[in-house]
């Protein structure tokens, strides 16, 4: 079980608290959380991820055990606290816009 | 009784603002998609219940809602935006080559027989369309590879796809508007497009009467003749008597400034403008009555003398008078949107526009004087109406 962290606007959107669960398959990387976050939230396609390029949108940005993953490659298996639950995968809306 | 729907998108939510016939007591509720920017919101005119809106934000992308209850509950549909086939490259401001990338929807337009049918304005500009009621959306690609679309320049709030018109006697015929390319039609359903600019001069691009380059802000139709059309461009207001085949300027007496612009010689040239503005519509009932909201140039945007005045044709253009009564007169430097004024068909209609600094103001009398309708809204981004049985 992988803890996911939603900023609040994606909370209001998929209808959920701000923190949500999923299963992966195989080893826990932010493309498999992604894909399985996306899987049971259909709505939030698009809105962390290009439809398309399956690109990191410019402002979401993604932190885990105090580490910010947003230029890892999306292949990276995540640290074993995110892995097993114990920490969650943040993901934020960059601030921006003063 | 009559009911009047009046939806208003603005840069943190929608807002609906409802009335009776008499349009003196409004009801405003929302702000629905709080936080988030609707470019514009519209409903099915076969089904009035129908609503959809463009919900977008720069750090979530791009989301269309759609209510079936008339706005009380709403539902997220489909938002993906996949430009057909290989997008290929439109002009950067600097005349360099730019990769098409989806931005976000400018303005939804549905069909006027099928609630399931809408049309969608994007930027970088292309024309989507739905049959499902917004599941799922495609593009109509002739448009962007009708030949020029290589060409095509944004404008300064980007390349966007802003207007469409449906003709009401002919399902296959639409006319779209795109800043800063031009004006264009298909007479074949979406199939093929051609530009339809002739009659526009614009001094500002290097070529003045080129086929495409146009910035143009807005289109107005009709129903009862969408054979003419009302356009606020940049600098001017124009009209076309023949489907947009030609063009002629009814800038009038609207009110302007001069402005200079360097020429292809490299000297510059002063020029007597006129009709700076983003809105145009006409009236329900009157074909021949249109109505503008001047703005003072195109770096400034805002009204002149610092009075906000609705301007209002009754011969088509060439004519105008200025609407204040109700209206700021003093000390205001609002700007109106060129997706932010909308006309009921009550008798006598209802004009209604939103501004930049959260007003919406309406008037019940076509016009003669105007009230706010809400004051403190965030910028209104778009204004649309249903008059509602």
């Amino acid at each position: 079980m992988i803890r996911v962290w939603l900023p609040a606007h994606l909370r209001t959107l998929a209808r959920v608290g701000s923190e949500v669960t999923v299963e992966v398959d195989g080893r826990a990387t932010l493309r498999s959380v992604l894909d399985a976050l996306e899987a049971r939230y259909p709505v939030l396609r698009g809105t962390l991820r290009d439809h398309i390029t399956l690109e990191r949108r410019p402002y979401v940005r993604f932190f885990a055990c105090e580490q910010d993953l947003s230029l890892d490659s999306p292949d990276t298996p995540l640290a074993d606290a995110v892995a097993k639950g114990a920490e969650p995968l943040l993901i934020i809306g960059a601030i921006a816009g003063g | 009784m009559s009911r009047v729907r009046v939806l208003v998108g603005t840069h943190k939510g929608a807002f609906a603002l409802e009335s009776d016939g008499k349009r003196e007591k409004w009801d405003i509720a929302g702000p629905h998609f709080p936080g988030w920017e609707v470019y514009h919101m519209k409903g099915s005119p076969a089904d009035p219940n129908r609503l959809y809106a463009s919900q977008t934000s720069g750090w979530f992308g791009q989301l269309i809602q759609r209510s079936s209850d008339g706005g009380k509950t709403w539902e997220p549909m489909g938002n993906k935006f996949a430009y057909d086939g290989t997008p290929g490259t439109h002009k950067w401001y600097d005349g360099t080559p730019h990769p098409w990338e989806f931005k976000r929807v400018w303005h939804l337009e549905p069909s006027l027989a099928d609630p399931d049918t809408v049309y969608a304005g994007v930027e970088d500009a292309a024309l989507f369309r739905t049959t499902d009621g917004g599941q799922n959306w495609q593009e109509l690609p002739g448009l962007r590879n009708h030949g020029s679309g290589s060409c095509w320049q944004p404008g300064a709030g980007g390349l966007g796809l802003h207007t469409i018109l449906l003709d009401p006697t002919n399902p296959k015929r639409i006319y779209i508007a795109i800043s800063a390319a031009g004006a264009f039609r298909t007479d074949d359903g979406g199939t093929s497009w051609k530009p339809i600019n002739r009659g526009l001069y614009s001094q500002y691009i290097p070529d003045p009467d080129a086929e495409v380059g146009h910035c143009v802000h807005r289109i107005a139709m009709h129903r009862s003749r969408p054979n003419v059309l009302f356009m606020q461009k940049h600098w001017d207001v124009l009209r076309t008597d023949d489907s947009g085949d030609s063009w002629r300027n009814v800038n009038g007496n609207l009110p302007g400034e001069q402005v200079a612009y360097p020429q292809k010689d490299g000297t510059t040239k002063k020029f007597d403008l006129k009709g700076f503005g983003f809105v145009i519509d006409v009236h329900a009932h009157e074909p021949e009555t249109i109505y503008v909201v001047p703005i003072k140039s195109d770096s400034q945007h805002f009204p002149p003398e610092g009075k906000l005045r609705v301007y209002r044709s009754r011969t088509g253009g060439n004519e105008w008078e200025p609407l204040a009564k109700g209206l700021p007169q003093s000390d205001c430097y609002v700007n109106v949107l060129r997706d932010a004024m909308a006309i009921d068909s009550l008798d006598k209609c209802g004009v209604y526009f939103g501004t930049t600094g959260g007003q919406v103001y309406a008037s019940r009398d076509a016009g003669d004087s105007w009230a706010a309708i809400a004051q403190h809204l965030p910028a209104v981004l778009s204004v649309e109406v249903q008059t509602l049985s």
